[in-house]
C-alpha cells in the first residue's frame, strides 16, 4: 500500500493523471478517520489531501470560510471559534464510533456529508456548502459554486461531490457558509416517555416556534434510568430563556429536567458521535437509518421483530443509530424490508470488512437511478478509478 | 438582438403535423395546443425581449401523461423544452420553432399535508404561494419566498433554484426541497429524496435544482414546511452613503445577527418607487437597508434595538422602526413595489449577480460608471445580505440602439461580479441570458464537466438545449 500526497493541486492533477493512465485504483483520503466506512476496496495506492492543508479565505462578515481540503476540521473549527462562529451542521466525529484514530479534515466532512443534530433545523453539510474544487477522474481541476452563498450558475456539481465518498472526484478545495455560534444553550429533557410519546413531544417541539436545534430520544437503559426525549434551544441568552419557558410550559405535564453548559455540551457530543454504541463499548454492527420522523419508532418495531438489537434517535426520531450482532448480513435483509415501508435508507457505518463486502453498505438502487449513478461516475472518472465500488458494487 | 437562438431543424419542422397526431394519441385534447394564437401565449417568459413560437404546447395533468409525452417526443428526436409558470428572468422558458413545449400548470394539486413531519407533497405546478396557502391555517408556511411567488410554480424554483427576499434565514429552493418525482427523457419516472432528510446514495436530487430543465421534467415534490415565527418586523433605516450602509450590514451580520431579511435600495429606487407606492421614504438619504427580524414581541425589541444602535456607529440619518403590523406593511410597501414601479416610469432589464458582501461600495460605484458610460441610469435594489445585486438598468425601448446598450451595460456588471469573486447569477438562473458569459465565470473544464453529466441524462440534447451552455463549444455524448 503507498499513500501519495501532493502538495498542490497541480501535483493532485498529476497523480491522477498517471493513475488513469495506468488503470491504477485510487483510495481517495483525508485524514483516513472515515476509511472502514463502505464496501471494502481492493485499491494498493491511497491519493491523501494530508498536505493539502490550510484555511485559504476567512470573511467573518460575510459568513464564509474557505480551506484546503486536508485542513484539519479542528482547526477550521478553531479559527471561527476565534471569531465567535461555528459551522452551522455540527459535524459528526466518527472516531469514536469506527475506533479510528487520526485527524478529520475539512474535505471529508464535505465528502461524507458530515452532518449533527443541528441538521434537523439548519441543514446538513451540503447545505452549508457553497463551493468545491477538485481534480477529476481525467487529471482536471473542476471548480464549481465558489464563496458567496447565492450562486445558481449552471449544474451544481457541489451538491453532487458533497457526500460523493471519494468516489467522483478528489476534493482539494472546499467553502463553506458559517454562522455565529449562539450565545447560549440550554436543552430540555423529558423523563420517562415511551417511543410513540416521545415522537410526538418532538413532533411538537419542532412544529413550535421556538426554532429547535436538536431533538433526540435515547430509550430506558442506553443513557442511564428512563428513557430521556432531549429538546435543544440555542441563541441570544434572552430568546433562550423565553422560549425555554414556553417551551416548558407546552411540556408542564411531563417529567422534565434543563440542562446547560457542560452538560449540555456533553450531552449533544454523545448524540452527534453515537456515544452509546462507541467502539470498545460495543462491537456490534451499527446503521444509520434516515426515515420520517414519525415512523422511527415504527420502523424499529418491525426490525425488533425478528433482530436482536438497540437503537436510539436523532433528528426527531428521523435518524435511527441502530446496532446488532455482526453476524450474517448484519440484520441488512430486515432493516431494508422494513424501510419499504416506512420510506428512507440504510447505511451500514460499522461493521468487519468481510460484513460489508458481502452486503449493500449504502441502500440499494432501483434500476434506473443505478444507471444515473453509474453514468454520473463514467462522466467525472470515466476509467473508474476514484474509491472504485466503496459505494455500489461495480460502480 | 444579441442572443442567438440555434436555426430550427427544418426535417423537424416539415413532420409538424405527424408530432401532433402523435401528441394527440397520448393526452386529452385539451391538454395538447396547437393554433398559432393559442401558442403565442407561451412563445416567450419573463425575459419578453425575445420570443420563438413553439411547435406545439401539451399541458398534460398526470405524471403518466407526462411520461407518455417525453418517451414519444425522444423516440421522434423532437425537442422539449419544460415550463411551469413562464416568469422566468433568464428565458429559461423561452421555446424554439422545432421544440414543444411541456407544461406542468395543469398539475397544481396539494397531494399530502404532514404537519407533524413538516412536509407538504404537491404536484409541481402549484404555484410557490399556494404552497403557503395550503398550510397557513396551521401557521406553516413554504420558506422560499420570490418576488414573483403569486405566479410562479414550485417546478420552476426547482428549474431555477429560486431565492426570496427571506432566504439569509431559511434558505433557497435546493435547501428546501426532501424529494421530487421526475420524468427521464425516454419517460422512466424516478424517485429522489423523499419524506426524510438527505437522499441516498449520490446528491441526484441537489443536482435536478437548479438544472434549468436540462435533465428532466419534475411531476412533483416534497417541500419542507416550517412553523411560521411568533411575528416579524423591520426596521428602515436611511444612511448618507452607501459605504455606511455596507458597513453597517457587515457589523450587524458581525455581531452575530441574523436578520430573516436584509434588503437594500439606493437613492434612484427610494425616489422611483417612492413617486409610486408612496411609502414614506427618506428622499434625503443616498441609500436605505429594510432590516426585518423575527420572534415574539419583546425578542423583536431587543435584535432592533441591536439594530438600531449598531446603525448609529454608522451615521444612519434615518431610523424607522416597526411597532405594528400596519407600519411594517407600509415599510415593505415601496420595496415590493420596487420592479413594478421601475416598470411604470421606463423599460428596464434586471441582473442578477452575486457579489461578496465586502466589494459592495467598490460595485456600487462601478455599476454607476458602467451605466452612466451608456448614458443610462441604474436603480439598485437587493438582497444586501447575501450579496445578490439586483441592478435595474433603465433604458427606453423606442430609441434605436438603447436596449443594446442596456444589454452591454448588463453584461459588464456580471463580467464585475465575477472579477470581484461573485457569480453571474444568485437566483434567476442561467437561461440564455448569460449562457454567453458563462466563460467569464468557468474554465472550459468546469463546462465540459458540466456538460458530460448533462449528457447522462440527455446524450442528443432535446431537453431545453438552447439553455445554459454557450452554443458553441458544446461536449457532446
Ligand atoms: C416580477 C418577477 C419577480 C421575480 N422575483 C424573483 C425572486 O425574487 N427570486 C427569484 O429567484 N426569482 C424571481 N423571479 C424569476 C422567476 O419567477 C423564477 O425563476 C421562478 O422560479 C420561475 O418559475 P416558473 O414557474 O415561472 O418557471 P418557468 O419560467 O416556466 O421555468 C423556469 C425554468 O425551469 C424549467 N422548468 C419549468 N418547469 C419544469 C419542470 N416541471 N421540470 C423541470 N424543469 C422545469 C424551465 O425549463 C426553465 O428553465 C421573478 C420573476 C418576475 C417576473
Amino acid at each position: 500500500m503507498t499513500t501519495i500526497t501532493p502538495r498542490d493541486e497541480q501535483e493532485a492533477c498529476a497523480a491522477v493523471a498517471e493513475a488513469a493512465a495506468g488503470r491504477v485504483p485510487l483510495a481517495l483520503a483525508g485524514g483516513g478517520t472515515k476509511a472502514a466506512i463502505g464496501r471494502p476496496a481492493q485499491t494498493e495506492r491511497t491519493l491523501s489531501a494530508a498536505a493539502l492543508s490550510g484555511v485559504t479565505l476567512y470573511e467573518p462578515a460575510e459568513l464564509v470560510i474557505g480551506a484546503r481540503a486536508g485542513t484539519p476540521l479542528a482547526e477550521v473549527e478553531q479559527t471561527l471559534a476565534s471569531r465567535g462562529q461555528q459551522l452551522t451542521f455540527e459535524p459528526i466525529d466518527y472516531r469514536p464510533l469506527l475506533g479510528s484514530a487520526g485527524e478529520p479534515t475539512i474535505g471529508g466532512v464535505a465528502a461524507a456529508n458530515l452532518s449533527g443534530p443541528r441538521r434537523i433545523q439548519a441543514g446538513a453539510a451540503r447545505d452549508s456548502l457553497i463551493g468545491v474544487r477538485f481534480v477529476n477522474g481525467r487529471g482536471e481541476t473542476v471548480k464549481n459554486g465558489g464563496r458567496v452563498m447565492k450562486n445558481v450558475t449552471g449544474l451544481d456539481l457541489v451538491k453532487l461531490l458533497g457526500g460523493s465518498w471519494g468516489t467522483l472526484g478528489f476534493l482539494t478545495e472546499v467553502v463553506f457558509k458559517v454562522l455565529p455560534k449562539p450565545e447560549r444553550a440550554t436543552t430540555l429533557v423529558l423523563r420517562g416517555l415511551d417511543e410513540a410519546a416521545a415522537a410526538a413531544a418532538m413532533s411538537a417541539a419542532l412544529g413550535s416556534p421556538y426554532e429547535v436545534t436538536g431533538a433526540a430520544y435515547l430509550p430506558a437503559g442506553l443513557g442511564g434510568g428512563a428513557s430521556q426525549t432531549m429538546i435543544r434551544l440555542e441563541g441570544f441568552a434572552y430568546s433562550v430563556d423565553y422560549r425555554g419557558g414556553e417551551l416548558r410550559r407546552l411540556f408542564r405535564r411531563n417529567d422534565l429536567d434543563i440542562v446547560e453548559g457542560e452538560a449540555n455540551t456533553a450531552l449533544w457530543r454523545g448524540v452527534r458521535d453515537v456515544a452509546p454504541f462507541a467502539a470498545g463499548i460495543s462491537d456490534e454492527a451499527v446503521w444509520r437509518i434516515s426515515t420520517v420522523p414519525t415512523k422511527g419508532h415504527h420502523f424499529t418495531e418491525l426490525v425488533a421483530r425478528d433482530v436482536s438489537c438497540r437503537w436510539f434517535y436523532d433528528w426527531g426520531g428521523g435518524l435511527v443509530w441502530l446496532a446488532c450482532a455482526a453476524e450474517g448480513d448484519a440484520g441488512a435483509a430486515i432493516i431494508r424490508a422494513a424501510l419499504a415501508q416506512t420510506g428512507g435508507h440504510a447505511t451500514l457505518v460499522r461493521a468487519p470488512a468481510e460484513v460489508r463486502a458481502a452486503v449493500d453498505v449504502f441502500q440499494p438502487l432501483t434500476e434506473p437511478l443505478r444507471r444515473l449513478t453509474a453514468g454520473i461516475k463514467g462522466s467525472l472518472d470515466p476509467v473508474g478509478i476514484f474509491s472504485r465500488g466503496r459505494m455500489y458494487a461495480g460502480i | 438582438m444579441s442572443i442567438a437562438f440555434p436555426a430550427p431543424d427544418p426535417a423537424i419542422l416539415a413532420r409538424r403535423d405527424e408530432i401532433l397526431a402523435g401528441l394527440a394519441r397520448l393526452v386529452h385534447p385539451e391538454a395538447l395546443i396547437a393554433s398559432e394564437d393559442e401558442r403565442r401565449a407561451f412563445e416567450t417568459d419573463g425575459l419578453t425581449a425575445y420570443r420563438r413560437l413553439p411547435l406545439a404546447v401539451v399541458l398534460p395533468s398526470s405524471t403518466a401523461e407526462v411520461s407518455a409525452v417525453m418517451r414519444y417526443l425522444s423516440g421522434q428526436g423532437v425537442k422539449i423544452v419544460p415550463r411551469g409558470a413562464g416568469t422566468s428572468l433568464a428565458g429559461g422558458a423561452i421555446p424554439q420553432e422545432d421544440a414543444v413545449v411541456v407544461g406542468v400548470s395543469k398539475m397544481a394539486r396539494v397531494l399530502e399535508l404532514d404537519f407533524e413531519n413538516r412536509t407538504a407533497r404537491v404536484e409541481a405546478g402549484i404555484t410557490n404561494l399556494a404552497i403557503s396557502g395550503a398550510v397557513g391555517h396551521e401557521s406553516f408556511f413554504y420558506a422560499p419566498d420570490p418576488s414573483s411567488q403569486l405566479a410562479c410554480t414550485i417546478a420552476g424554483n426547482i428549474g431555477m433554484n429560486s431565492g426570496g427576499a427571506h432566504c439569509l434565514k431559511y434558505g433557497v429552493t435546493t435547501n428546501n426541497i426532501l424529494g421530487v418525482t421526475m420524468v427521464l427523457l425516454d419517460g422512466t419516472v424516478v424517485e429522489l429524496g423523499g419524506q426524510h432528510l438527505d437522499s441516498a446514495g449520490l446528491d441526484l436530487l441537489g443536482l435536478v435544482i437548479g438544472s434549468e430543465g436540462q435533465l428532466g421534467i419534475v411531476t412533483e415534490a416534497t417541500v419542507r414546511i416550517l412553523r411560521a415565527a411568533e411575528g416579524a418586523r423591520p426596521a428602515l433605516l436611511g444612511f448618507p452613503s452607501p459605504e455606511d450602509a455596507g458597513a453597517c450590514v457587515a457589523a450587524i451580520i458581525g455581531e452575530g445577527l441574523v436578520p430573516v431579511a436584509l434588503e437594500y435600495m439606493d437613492k434612484l429606487a427610494i425616489e422611483i418607487t417612492e413617486g409610486f407606492a408612496q411609502a414614506g421614504y427618506p428622499l434625503d438619504v443616498e441609500a436605505m437597508l429594510i432590516i426585518e427580524v423575527e420572534g415574539s414581541d419583546a425578542e423583536i425589541d431587543e435584535q432592533l434595538r441591536r439594530v438600531v444602535t449598531i446603525a448609529e456607529r454608522h451615521r444612519v440619518k434615518t431610523i424607522r422602526v416597526s411597532k405594528s403590523e400596519a407600519e411594517s406593511a407600509a415599510i415593505w410597501k415601496g420595496r415590493k413595489a420596487a420592479f413594478g414601479a421601475t416598470g411604470r416610469i421606463s423599460d428596464y432589464i434586471c441582473m442578477d449577480g452575486t457579489i461578496p458582501t465586502g466589494q459592495l461600495p467598490l460595485v456600487l460605484q462601478r455599476i454607476g460608471e458602467i451605466v452612466q458610460r451608456e448614458g443610462l441610469r441604474v436603480a439598485n435594489v437587493f438582497h444586501a445580505g447575501d450579496g445578490n445585486l439586483h441592478p435595474l438598468i433603465l433604458f427606453d425601448i423606442n430609441k434605436p440602439g438603447e436596449m443594446e446598450k442596456a444589454e452591454r451595460a448588463g453584461e459588464d456588471i456580471l463580467r464585475l461580479c465575477v472579477e470581484v469573486g461573485g457569480c453571474l447569477t444568485g437566483e434567476h438562473g442561467v437561461g440564455i441570458e448569460k449562457r454567453d458569459l458563462m466563460r467569464c465565470q468557468f474554465d472550459e473544464s468546469d463546462l465540459a464537466q458540466q456538460m458530460r453529466i448533462r449528457n447522462v441524462f440527455d446524450p442528443a440534447w432535446l431537453l431545453n438545449p438552447a439553455k445554459v451552455f454557450p452554443l458553441d463549444g458544446r461536449v457532446l455524448a
